[in-house]
């Protein structure tokens, strides 16, 4: 299939960026996004021109590392997907495919479609840790008793790979999502309890400070979150969060 | 905004309840009933303070939200090219501070057409059962929704109340952390029941006023109301 680009270009943090147009032309239906991305830079370097940044690591949709908002949805349009993970059979051919990096204050673009996701890691080290006893008496996890509906609902938060999806989809660029995930699998737990108070407290502080937005409910994270992080994370995010505040 | 939000939510009911007195079909026994109301209403001194609680809510909720859109909108100082909003979450959701906005408008304009009206000016009186003579409130909305622009306004004014209600119900109780998964579920029924059911309960006052009740002037010339009613002399002239 052929396919027009356009593509976000952006020298650096001070430059101002632009819409650029590219041709991708004999696209493969099993290439992944990524590999579209890969051929086309590959043309570009033989042409002599800069290739296109953009991040990427595992390419299994496990490590949180690709981004891009394809045809105005982040990770592309289909659902429960990174974008390592789309592929271009979910493409018409000729048809046109806008390709933007995550946009929000708080995720500075390097360049390309490159952001700066430091902002996440932060956020983790304000209030995402667990104190553990490393004086060779270490308890093992696996010997304290949890409900198994709490361990289902903080592995279901722990799976969240922190892409920045729900940040880049939120008309408030807000990491709401993100932050009550972090916040809900430590809470969910025996060994979060410690900090469990001024966690959240920390956390949602450090958030405000990045720039994020505020959350208003529209619920788009969850939709576009490829690991299908559930809202009602962010309704304990609240109430974690009101009980440090009245206790 | 979930807090002060929820508390409108319930002023609202409050405020429907007293409103459907306006559908009771005979003139006289609703101005009776309907003015007795507002005076119960403005007096109260209970009342009173829950007037001013509602003020204030309103006020807080405005301005908050104001700057909460503002906060928002400065987390994403590029806008994207190209976005499929749509997809992913729905319209009124991503449109308060708009629909709060004209709700805002709505308020300006309701209030100085009753509010003001019922506190500073207001000359026909009405003298209910008990013998207390009244600002005649009933007329005054018998009137203003005789005029059919009028009316029409009032309607259409209650859909964006709608959508607000839709999005807003439901999200205030996720701001305020309420996580029980059956819960939520009911929450968000009742959230789509009463986005629906309350603007148009307050829509069919108007259009009810506006379709069966008689004119100002008209109940003003009937016989029982004469008997109660003051300053027909001025309303004539």
């Amino acid at each position: 299939m052929n396919l027009k680009l356009k593509i976000w270009r952006q020298e650096g943090q001070n430059d101002q960026g632009r819409m650029v147009d590219y041709q991708a032309n004999n696209v493969s239906d099993d290439m992944s996004f990524l590999e579209m991305l890969d051929v086309l830079n590959e043309e570009l370097i033989e042409k002599g021109d800069d290739p296109i940044a953009f991040d990427h690591d595992c390419r299994e949709g496990i490590c949180g590392m690709c981004s891009l908002f394809i045809n105005g949805e982040a990770h592309g349009p289909v659902k429960g997907v990174t974008t390592c993970q789309l592929h271009m059979r979910s493409f018409k051919d000729g048809e046109t495919i806008f390709i933007e990096p995550w946009r929000a204050k708080a995720f500075p673009v390097v360049k390309d479609l490159a952001v700066n996701r430091s902002a996440f890691d932060r956020i983790i080290q304000s209030g995402g840790y667990v104190s553990v006893n490393t004086s060779g008496n270490t308890l093992d996890a696996n010997a304290i008793a949890i409900p198994k509906p709490n361990a289902d609902k903080a592995f279901d938060a722990a799976t969240c790979i922190g892409c920045g999806a729900c940040v880049a989809t939120c008309k408030n660029a807000s990491a709401t999502l993100f932050l009550s995930a972090k916040v809900s699998q430590l809470a969910l737990l025996p060994q979060g309890q410690v900090e469990r108070k001024e966690r959240v407290t920390k956390m949602l502080h450090q958030m405000d400070e990045e720039g994020f937005g505020a959350c208003t409910n529209t619920g788009a994270c969850f939709v576009q979150c490829p690991k299908g992080i559930s809202l009602e994370n962010i309704a304990r995010l609240n109430s974690e969060f009101r009980n440090a505040l009245l206790s | 905004m979930a807090l002060t939000g929820l508390f409108l939510c319930t002023f609202l009911v409050g405020h429907l309840a007293g409103n459907l007195q306006l559908l009771i079909s005979d003139p006289t026994h609703a101005a009776e009933s309907f003015n007795a109301y507002a005076q119960f209403m403005t007096t109260n001194p209970l009342v009173k303070i829950l007037s001013y609680v509602t003020y204030f809510s309103i006020l807080f909720h405005a301005i908050d939200g104001i700057m909460l859109v503002m906060a928002n909108r400065a987390a994403r100082p590029q806008r994207y090219a190209h976005e499929r909003a749509s997809t992913s979450s729905v319209w009124a959701s991503r449109n308060m501070g708009i629909l709060g906005t004209a709700m805002l408008a709505f308020i300006i304009i309701h209030m100085s057409d009753f509010w003001f009206e019922m506190h500073f000016e207001m000359k026909p009186t009405f003298k209910l059962d008990n013998g207390k003579e009244v600002k005649d409130l009933y007329l005054e909305v018998v009137e203003a929704f005789h005029s059919f622009p009028y009316m029409l306004l009032y309607v259409l004014c209650m859909i964006p109340i709608g959508f607000h209600l839709y999005h807003g119900f439901q999200s205030a109780f996720r701001t305020l952390g309420l996580i029980h998964e059956n819960l939520t579920l009911l929450v968000k029924r009742v959230g789509v029941i009463f986005s629906i059911v309350v603007p148009m309960a307050f829509a069919i006052i108007p259009l009810y006023v506006y379709h069966f009740i008689p004119s100002a002037e008209e109940i003003q010339k009937s016989e029982s109301y004469k008997a109660k009613s003051t300053l027909i002399e001025v309303e004539n002239d």
